[in-house]
């Protein structure tokens, strides 16, 4: 038995300084991330970070637990191998809203039904961000941008509905601009059995002039203070597609489901280096296959 | 020893039963210590299409599909026009003569079926009595692989298929012992390539596998599934191979031995990240299992079409490993090599496989499990103390690694950017051209390492002869066999078989070539796609390409005629086959 250390925020603090433009969004879901693990207790060797490409996705760069930084869209299988690999670790994964809803919404919404347990990030910041700043699947319609000049045509995505009608069993928002709420529902999302998602306003300080702080705290409430129940999926989905001059905040639902636990591999999955030398099956298995072969 | 092989095709509509009575044959011949070679000549269409296997069976190893029968087993009407024309001398026609005529010209055993047994479903099991009279396989053994298929049916459907099987026999009595095989009391294992890679790689400690079906590759994934609860294999059947690639990378990189298959098209979608984990330094095998390309292309047909693709795969320049195995066998020893050279070189390592080499069935003596240990490179904490760093310069390019879950002070993230020893980016914001350069340099050298660890490429027959075939991967089967036709016939023809694609022998390539009087290239394909590489690295142009594209596997008898030719000094630069008379015509 391990001796019992107090994990400290101090714990997560990375060598590597953050790169993200001073006051953006991303920066508090980092320290909130920091704070619902230390919350948690959970030790930064049994914690993951994956993530995808784009400013959001340097989150695992700038957080003291193991990480994987992947391809643009792809960290929702990676955090699946890893957590499937190995069920102990608690994995959380961070992105954007391209990388998730747009180029990777194929997993993301394959990971809603599969109901694995991983802890899902956006950093929502209704554009694209490392590239420049072009028209992202969260945009508004009439929303101007580099690749939109003439303003957006698309409906954008409403992540919670989807995430509600696609099977997920947990889904909340949190605000950039309210750390000390955010870091409670990311918390909550981590110590949730089975997939939960976190949609996080994450304001884009240098591209997205129209969703800024100040558009979302004008609007913002929050549910819990509104008398929400999350165990209601009629008013879950309800609150999930308000939007304009009210925009919910927290956990909109949340039901327990059957976690996928395809993998039962962590009993019998010794140190690697433990393996070398020896054989995959022992005689008596390695015979039997044979002979279903005879 | 008698080594005459005894060609029997068996040939009917799909879902006629061609694949389950083929099977059921090749087992019995199995168990009589024969050697069998199964070819399943099929259309994706699961009802309706025409469909043909050929069972090669002889005392002899088997290792290609041929163009003549001894037998054939026609269980519809159409098969028998179908497949007159490529009977040898001595071929016999079993049918149901209440439907047809045996062809003028052919011996046929015609059983009026309606006669013979009350339901015409068991039409399939009279015939093979008549084969196994014919070939001289016990009956006792047929009726042990009766008792198997219908183990959970009634005494009365096993009685009566028995029962059958001895009709079957008894009409055949005037020719019993025709094709007269050697059996013995010994009992091979019949297996497919995609199970002895799946196998293989269950020898090889694989803990991980992902797959999306698709034909040819999804035999691995189907032996996968079957046996991952009690083997302890985490197998998912993911959205699609850009997800079931991406998983299993995730895997590795939380320490499980990882693999995935599929055929072209999926490879296609999973470049990009085989790429990822040349960059993580996340060891991963994924094998290729060719189809007939382009696109979806001939889904059911076999190629040699996708060497460029896998070459090309992903961008940028990294450092990886591609093994094409030679036959069956080669599958099972050659999966648990790449498993060992992922681990050890932290890279992905890419199999190429085909149609031909992974779903037909063939015999094994056996298979050795002890022939390959695991080894999984170097860990971290195997190798002293000091500061971590993840992506350390080495003298070999291999840093040691670690995994989640190890103690704090092996943290690190791995990053598809390009990085530091210890893991922050240079790319983005703070670019670094001189780590960059050393990093790259550092990736590369793993090369150095892993060409000292192919495996050996094989030279089929003497060092000295007046022609040298040259293949690769599956091919070898044809090229074995054509020199063993080369020595019948008196003629001196030798073979190199090549499965090292990458890094490619080309010291040990250009030795056999350049010292060679005459090379022909025999490959399943349009361009020489082999042949181009072999220039590529060592220079040597082979003047003649022997090709064929036109879905089907190399046959003996029509592929021979050109090794003829080449000895003679008459081959063209370019000679195509095309599927012998009649194989290729389709009337529907
Ligand atoms: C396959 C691929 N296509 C495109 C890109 C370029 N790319 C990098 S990040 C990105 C969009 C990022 O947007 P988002 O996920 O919203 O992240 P943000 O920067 O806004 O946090 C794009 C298109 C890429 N890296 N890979
Ligand atoms: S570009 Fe936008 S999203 Fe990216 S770091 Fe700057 S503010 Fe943040
Ligand atoms: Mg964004």
């Amino acid at each position: 038995m391990a001796e019992l250390t107090v994990i400290k925020e101090l714990n997560f603090k990375s060598e590597t300084k953050p790169d993200w433009c001073p006051s953006c969004g991303d920066f508090a879901v980092l320290s909130g991330l920091i704070k619902a693990l230390t919350k948690l207790q959970i030790e930064p060797k049994d914690a993951v970070t994956v993530s995808g490409i784009g400013c959001s996705s340097n989150l695992p760069g700038f957080i003291r637990t193991y990480g994987y930084h992947s391809l643009h869209g792809r960290s929702i299988p990676v955090a699946t191998g890893v957590k499937l690999a190995n069920p102990n670790l608690k994995v959380v994964v961070t992105g954007g809203d391209g990388d998730g809803y747009g180029i990777g919404v194929g997993h993301f919404i394959h990971a809603l039904r599969r109901n694995i347990d991983l802890t899902y990030l956006v950093m929502n910041n209704q554009v694209y961000g490392l590239t420049t700043g072009q028209v992202s699947p969260t945009s508004e319609i009439g929303y101007q941008t580099k690749t939109t000049p003439q303003g957006n045509l698309e409906q954008p995505i409403n992540p919670l509905a989807l995430a509600i009608a696609g099977g997920a069993t947990f889904v909340a928002r949190a605000f950039s601009g309210d750390p000390n709420h955010m870091a409670e529902v990311i918390a909550q999302a981590i110590e949730h059995k089975g997939f939960a998602l976190v949609d996080i306003f994450s304001p884009c300080v240098t591209f997205n002039k129209v969703n800024t702080y100040e558009f979302f705290r004008k609007r913002v409430l929050k549910l819990e203070e509104a008398g929400h129940d999350p165990a209601n999926l009629q008013q879950a989905m309800e609150k999930a597609l308000m939007w304009g001059d009210k925009i919910p905040l927290g956990v909109f639902w949340r039901t327990e489901r059957a976690v996928f636990d395809q993998a039962k591999l962590s009993k019998d999955l010794p140190y690697p280096a433990d393996w070398s030398g020896q054989h995959g099956l022992d005689d008596k298995t390695f015979n039997n296959l044979l002979a279903e072969l005879r | 020893m008698n080594s005459k092989i005894v060609d029997i095709w068996i040939a009917g509509a799909a879902g006629d039963g061609v694949q389950s009575t083929s099977e059921m044959l090749a087992k019995i011949a199995a168990r009589c210590g024969l050697h069998v070679y199964i070819y399943n000549s099929y259309q994706s269409a699961i009802r309706g299409g025409y469909v043909y296997a050929q069972i090669r069976i002889s005392a002899k190893k088997i290792r290609t599909p041929s163009d003549r029968w001894d037998i054939l087993v026609a269980l519809n009407t159409d098969s028998i026009e179908r497949h007159k024309g490529w009977v040898k001398k001595e071929g016999v026609l079993i049918f149901n003569c209440d439907r047809a005529k045996a062809p003028g010209g052919l011996t046929g055993i015609g059983i009026p079926i309606s006669e013979v047994v009350s339901n015409p479903l068991m039409q399939n099991t009279v015939f093979l009595g008549a084969a196994c009279a014919l070939t001289g396989l016990p009956l006792e053994k047929f009726e042990k692989a009766i008792l198997e298929v219908f183990g959970k049916k009634s005494q009365e459907v096993k009685d009566a298929n028995l029962k059958a099987a001895k009709e079957g026999a008894g009409r055949a009595k005037s020719l019993a012992g025709r094709f007269k095989l050697p059996v013995s009391d010994k009992s091979h294992i019949l297996i497919t390539g995609n199970q002895a890679l799946a196998f293989g790689a269950a020898e090889g400690g694989v803990r991980f596998y992902s797959a999306y079906p698709m034909t040819p590759a999804s035999g691995v994934l189907h032996w996968m599934a079957d046996h991952a609860a009690k083997l302890g294999i985490c197998v998912m059947q993911a959205e699609d191979e850009i997800s079931v690639i991406n998983m299993a990378i995730g895997a590795s990189f939380a320490g499980a031995r990882s693999m995935v298959a599929t055929s072209g098209g999926g490879f296609a979608l999973m470049t990009e990240a085989v790429g990822l984990a040349a960059m993580t330094e996340t060891p991963l095998v994924a094998i290729n299992v060719c189809r007939a390309g382009p696109s979806t292309g001939v889904p059911t047909k076999t190629e040699q079409g996708d060497l460029w693709q896998v070459l090309g795969a992903g961008q940028g320049d990294y450092p990886k490993a591609v093994i094409a195995p030679l036959d069956v066998e080669d599958c099972f020893y050659m999966v648990q090599h790449s498993l060992n050279l992922a681990d050890r070189y932290q890279i992905p390592v890419l199999m190429i496989s085909d149609l031909l080499l992974s779903e037909h069935n063939e015999t094994l003596e056996a298979l050795d499990p002890k022939r390959i240990k695991i080894d999984r490179g170097e860990w971290a904490g195997t190798n002293g103390a000091g500061q971590f760093l993840r992506y350390l310069y080495t003298p070999g390019g291999v840093s040691p690694r670690a995994k989640p879950g190890m103690p704090d002070q092996y943290i690190f993230t791995a990053a598809s950017d390009d990085h530091r020893e210890s893991g922050t980016l240079i790319s983005d914001v703070d670019t670094d051209p001189v780590e960059r350069k050393k990093m790259m340099e550092k990736r590369m050298r793993k090369m150095e390492g892993i060409l000292k660890e192919m495996p050996p490429n094989v030279l089929i027959g003497e060092p000295k002869a007046d022609l040298t075939l040259v293949g690769w991967g599956s091919g070898c089967g044809i090229l074995t066999e054509l020199v063993a036709r080369a020595k019948e016939e008196g003629k001196k023809v030798n073979a190199l078989a090549i499965r090292s694609v990458w890094p490619f022998l080309s010291k040990e390539v250009a030795g056999v070539l350049t010292k060679a009087k005459g090379v022909m290239m025999i490959e399943n394909n349009f361009t020489g796609q082999m042949a181009k590489l072999i220039r590529q690295e060592t220079g040597f142009e082979i003047p003649h390409l022997c090709l064929k594209y036109d879905g089907e596997p190399f046959y003996l008898e029509s592929t021979w005629p050109m090794v003829q030719k080449a000895l003679k000094g008459k081959a063209q630069a370019r000679e195509v086959i095309l599927t012998p008379y009649g194989l290729a015509e389709d009337k529907g």
